[in-house]
């Protein structure tokens, strides 16, 4: 009886691998040709954060828009189980004959390092890249994207000290890492240029990368800031700053938010946010692949190239006097052209 | 009174080639108390399990109240006013008397909760009906061996069973008890109720069963009606041959001392204590009884002495060696042997082989591992030789220790702790639900033992096995000896009123 | 027939999202046994999970429950590590061999004390260890993830600086140039090598004896002279300890440094491999083979189809295979009864 389950599911199996197989495959081999092949790993976990990876992910769709191509055969994504599946997803991309593989965070940098060795026709791009310690060590096919997220931090810190009445801000922090002391100190020295009687509280939700995920913590640490008196809180935490934002609406205060507009998870409670244009460059690396101009090395993603900003637009608007975004505008002006030294650590 | 309740007609099952049910027919009469005895492995089990639903004839039939029927599932089977005692009780230990006896068919209110104030009233009812004397709040792991079965009971007449199987139920039974038990079905059977009492305790099945049907190998060997018959008779029916129910044994020769206990106490796991300033001692080549009802003691002495147990006070000493602080291996590696009162719990593991069981608490001896490396070779060879010496059946090495009856799983047993030679046995029970054969191969094998000079401490709740081995018989009653007679002064009148707290002095 | 049944639950949920599940089953067939590189691809994720297993199953043997081996995992890579990065440092003309094996050892070390901690506690106290390892795992990657990115991290990095080229394991791609391309190394020798060993001294010696007779009966066992506690004890030390040496395959065959988190629930794949297993060291090679397949093909299929799905597939065919073995298993006990 079971035997004849089996030998029957088998023939149904076999003919339909056989059939599924000769009837899919050439058609999509031939038109392919010609279309750029972009690949692209996130992080564990990364897709759905509802911040940078889900941003990478916009710019792959806007590249996938403006080049006909399709995602799923033209533009491939992974998402990674474990540590060791970095590399291998690089690989199986790679494989595959991929012009352009994205890695996706700044974890990825020695994955891609590696990797690129082993593959010198295709073309890699780290977001969030950490160079090796010797920058001419970088693969010639190897792009690091690198972001001046103090550059930002140090415009929306002094944008808060002008719009506090309290004179105290607060900013709260994801996993305490050097990547996130970056957007405290440009925050911090943007709120001291800008009001030099503003005091910045600062407080982090935790050291490991599971502070970035946790916005009942982050609820608790804005409220202690906001009982302390301040009334803005930035925050650079992932989706920990759900929480942030939860304190801010139950506070009326206002908070800020980081990576992509938030100005949506809390209406009329976000004066502003931080913005990585992740979208941007990952779009920009299709781009340069697509135009046979592809240059490897680190590019820097700051104001003056627009991959970093701040929002400000009808939503938010009536939260800023224009007056402060004038003075906002005018120091913007100031770092681009280098009157401004924003510096990319506490010390 | 001659309308027949239970008749089987023909009935057969095999399991692979083993006939374990052939052609059985049998009837039963309303109101009459029949017997079912027959060795471990006779098909007793397997016949009841055929009636009771949890297996399917081969072939045959089965009727009950002269209709045919093919119970599916015990729930068919109480439906047609059947119930069964297991010899294992089926209670749940934290619930509740109520609870348990109405478990699965509970009264139900607005069809979610349990109304178990009605169940508690008929429950009392039926209690009452019969001087059960039952606490129906009372949980079940609070209560005695004895209590727990008049639950089970309670169950099936709560079931309204007309019909009652009972599966050795006086194995876990005091005297009194089992007499009370007996009184309980004779009111029963006055009521019209019909029983199945399987067991292999001849005096009792003479004594309260109106006939008696006999079974060997899966097939019935002989149907007697009690007045008619003696143990004799059916004992040789059972086993097919002529046993010897006496053990002959000559005059013990006591050597030197092996085994003093000074002045013991002993605290049982309620942190109670159980034993309270025992002193005995036991010789070379003697047996020495230890009667008395289960649970006066007689666990935690054994325990005590094998080191399962901790001492609270007195004195332990093996060939004038004090053991009270020795582990359980310093003790067996000074000549101690135990035979453990329960053998599946202690005695064996159901899940090792025999090979590996034959092997339990001797896998450190040098013959059988070196460097920490068995020597399978040896262990190979040793089991062979006990199997092949103590008769276990069947004989591959292999098979589990589950897998054999308990007469054989207690003759596992009794070859590994001899094969240890030791100098004193500590035997609790030995032979408790085993079948007649095993019963006097290991009467046997320990009065060889007893000649060859091995002290052996008998405790046991069974008289007539006391009686015909011991050389000297102590008693014991809630913790503390009430005598100690040589055995040629004994009877069981003497050890009876010991049993129940009369001190030798006062009854002599 | 498992693979068969949860092959087509799993093509009904590929159906539901619009695609077809030949297409991605033979997707998943080709990223897992299509080259050499996926192959050695397969058996690279297997090795860990080798260890694992057969630490969940040592324990089981003893009647413990070992959901620690994640922690007992984390512990002795750490420990691995900083021998293999102190030791070569310390000593640059120890021979490469030596170097490994005690890099090797420190991780049985290290994971077998952290598993010594909850076995001591259920043994002495009596504390269940299911609770006790789940809380030695927190501990654990409190520690390490303190000891990485605190103590011992690379700047802008989570892990730390590589291990000594003496204390590194070749590939099998350096050694033999098969599998080219895939991390997979000797520690899968290693690995086969520890799951005969566990089964030489579970079937073969004293100690073995021992631990399966307090498995199956700690009150037989105590009443044959057998040290209970000692032996339960003892046990969990050499499940520990063969959990610590699972971090091998990563830190001393692939990246050569510890990164934070980096076993991602072999530890708790562990469970499931011995499982399907039932314990026996031997069926850990396979069963672990099966595994080390569903997540080299769920990294395959990953392009056309969500992970979340790839999850519910890889869970589908456990759930089958698991079924099925229960199954297996009492149709062969019923043929037994039957003769």
């Amino acid at each position: 009886m079971a035997g004849q389950l089996f030998k029957v599911i088998l023939l149904i199996l076999v003919t339909a691998i056989l059939g599924g197989c000769s009837g899919q495959n050439p058609s999509s081999t031939i038109d392919n040709k010609e279309k750029i092949q972009v690949g692209l790993v996130f992080d564990i976990g990364g897709l759905g954060d509802k911040s940078f990876n889900d941003q990478a992910y916009t710019g792959l769709k806007k590249a996938a828009a403006e080049y006909s191509l399709e995602m799923g055969k033209d533009i491939e994504y992974l998402e990674p189980a474990e540590a060791a599946d970095r590399e291998t997803a690089l690989r199986q991309m790679a494989s595959k004959k991929k012009a352009l593989i994205f890695g996706i965070g700044f974890i990825f940098s020695e994955d891609v390092n590696r990797v690129a060795k082993d593959f010198p026709e295709t073309k890699f791009a780290c977001v969030d890249y950490v160079s090796p310690a010797n920058e001419a060590d970088i693969p010639p096919n190897v792009v690091g994207l690198k972001y001046k997220e103090e550059e930002g931090a140090f415009l929306v810190g002094a944008l808060a000290s002008l719009v506090t009445k309290t004179n105290k801000i607060g900013f709260v922090g994801g996993m305490q890492s050097p990547l996130i002391k970056k957007f405290e100190a440009g925050y911090k020295a943007g709120a001291h240029y800008a009001n030099p009687k503003c005091v910045v509280i600062a407080n982090y939700a935790g050291m490991t990368p599971d502070a970035f995920k946790n916005p009942s913590k982050g609820k608790e640490l804005a409220l202690s800031i906001y009982d302390k008196g301040a009334d803005i809180i930035f925050h650079a935490s992932g989706s920990t700053g759900l929480g942030v934002f939860e304190a801010a609406r139950d506070k009326k205060k206002l908070a800020i938010g980081v990576d992509a507009d938030q100005y949506d998870e809390a209406p009329g409670y976000i004066l502003t946010s931080m913005i990585k244009k992740v979208d941007v460059s990952v779009f920009e690396e299709v781009k340069a692949v697509h135009d046979n101009n592809f240059a490897n090395g680190i590019r820097v993603f700051d104001l003056a190239s627009g991959g970093i900003d701040y929002i400000y637009n009808d939503k938010n608007k009536n939260l800023i006097t224009e007056d402060t975004h004038q003075k906002i505008e005018a120091i913007r002006q100031k770092i681009i052209n280098g009157e401004i030294k924003v510096p990319s650590s506490l010390d | 009174m001659n309308e027949f309740v239970i008749e089987l007609k023909n009935l057969s099952k095999s399991f692979g080639n083993v006939r374990a049910n052939d052609d059985i027919t049998l009837s039963i009469r309303k109101g009459e108390i029949m017997a079912l005895v027959g060795e471990n492995g006779a098909g007793k089990t397997t016949l009841m399990k055929l009636l009771f639903g949890l297996l399917r004839p081969d072939s045959g039939d089965i009727l009950i109240h002269g209709n045919k029927v093919s119970p599916k599932s015990p729930a068919d089977t109480i439906s047609l006013g059947i119930g069964m005692v297991h010899q294992h009780f089926m209670l749940v230990p934290p619930f509740t008397v109520t609870e348990n006896v109405i478990l699965g068919t509970e009264p139900r209110q607005y069809r979610i909760f349990i109304n178990e104030k009605t169940s508690r009233e008929s429950l009392k009812k039926v209690s009452d009906h019969y001087g059960f004397n039952l606490d129906p709040q009372a949980r079940i792991e609070t209560l005695g061996v004895g209590v727990e079965q008049r639950v089970e009971i309670i169950k099936t007449l709560y079931r309204k069973a007309s019909i009652l199987i009972l599966d050795e139920p006086t194995a876990v039974l005091t005297p009194q008890e089992t007499d009370e038990l007996f009184d309980m079905l004779r009111q029963f059977r006055s009521e019209g109720k019909t029983l199945l009492f399987i067991s292999h305790k001849l005096d009792e099945v003479l004594a309260i069963s109106d006939r008696i049907t006999v079974m060997r190998a899966g097939k019935i060997t002989g149907q007697l009606d009690t007045p008619q018959t003696n143990k004799e008779e059916i004992a040789r029916l059972m086993v097919g041959r002529d046993v010897i129910l006496r053990v002959s044994k000559e005059k013990a020769q006591p050597g030197d001392s092996v085994l003093e206990i000074k002045n013991l106490y002993i605290r049982n796991s309620r942190k109670q204590e159980a034993v309270r300033g025992i002193s005995l001692h036991l010789c070379e080549g003697e047996i020495l009884g230890i009667a008395g009802v289960e649970g006066n003691g007689q666990t935690e002495l054994a325990e005590a002495l094998t080191g399962l147990r901790p001492i609270l006070k007195g004195e332990v000493l093996l060939k004038g060696i004090l053991i009270n602080k020795q582990s359980t291996r310093q003790r067996f590696d000074s000549g101690l042997a135990h035979i453990p009162e329960d053998r599946l719990q202690r005695g064996l593991i159901t899940e090792f082989t025999l090979q590996e069981n034959l092997m339990l608490g001797r896998h450190q001896h040098p013959s059988f591992q070196s460097h920490g490396f068995q020597n399978r070779e040896n262990i190979h060879k040793e089991s062979t030789r006990l199997v092949e010496e103590y008769d276990i059946r069947p004989t591959e090495l292999n098979r589990l220790g589950r897998q054999f009856s308990g007469g054989n799983q207690q003759k596992i047993i009794v070859a590994r702790e001899l094969a240890k030679n030791p100098v004193c046995l500590v035997a609790v029970q030995p032979t408790r639900g085993v079948d007649i054969g095993a019963i006097e191969f290991i009467h046997r094998q320990m009065i060889a033992a007893r000649n060859k000079g091995v002290g052996v401490l008998l405790i046991s709740a069974d008289l007539s096995e006391i009686l015909s081995l011991s050389d000297r018989i102590a008693v014991i009653y809630n913790g503390e000896i009430m005598g100690l007679l040589e055995a040629s002064e004994a009877d069981e009148r003497k050890l009876g009123l010991m049993m129940t707290g009369t001190r030798l002095a006062e009854s002599a | 027939m498992a693979i068969l049944v949860s092959l087509i639950i799993g093509g009904i949920f590929i159906l539901s999202i619009g695609k077809n599940p030949f297409e991605i089953y033979a997707l998943l067939f080709k990223g897992t046994f299509g080259t050499s590189y996926d192959i050695g691809q397969v058996l690279f994720k297997a090795t860990p999970l080798i260890f694992t297993g057969l630490s969940v199953a040592f324990a089981f043997r003893a009647g413990l429950f070992n959901i620690g081996a994640e922690g007992q995992l984390y512990m002795g890579a750490m420990l691995a590590t900083l021998a293999g990065i102190w030791i070569p440092a310390r000593f640059p003309s120890l021979p490469s061999l030596i170097v490994v094996t005690v890099c090797i050892f420190a991780g049985f070390i290290g994971g077998g004390c952290w598993g010594i901690i909850p076995g001591w506690l259920k043994a002495r106290f009596g504390v269940h260890e299911v609770i006790n390892t789940i809380m030695m795992n927190f501990i654990a990657y409190g520690l390490t993830n303190y000891l990485v990115l605190e103590v011992f991290s690379v700047p802008e990095t989570i892990h730390t600086p590589e291990i000594g080229l003496s204390a590194r394991i070749p590939r099998f791609d350096a050694l033999l140039g098969i599998f080219r391309g895939s991390p997979v190394n000797i520690s899968l020798l290693i690995a086969i090598s520890f799951a005969v060993l566990a089964w030489v001294i579970l079937t073969r010696t004293r100690l073995g004896y021992e631990i399966r007779a307090v498995g199956l009966n700690p009150k037989a066992a105590e009443y044959a002279g057998i040290p209970v506690a000692k032996t339960m004890t003892l046990a969990f030390f050499i499940a520990g300890g063969l959990a610590g040496v699972a971090g091998s395959n990563f830190v001393q065959g692939f990246k050569y440094y510890y990164e934070d988190g980096f076993a991602a629930g072999a530890g708790f794949m562990g469970i499931a491999v011995a499982l399907v297993a039932r314990n026996n060291p031997m069926g850990i090679l396979f069963s672990a083979l099966l595994f080390g397949t569903l997540s080299q093909g769920g990294l395959a299929i990953n392009t056309q189809v969500p992970k979340e799905l790839v999850e519910i597939l890889e869970a589908v065919v456990i759930l089958a295979m698991v079924v099925m073995t229960e199954l297996f298993n009492r149709w062969i006990i019923k043929q037994k009864n039957l003769s």
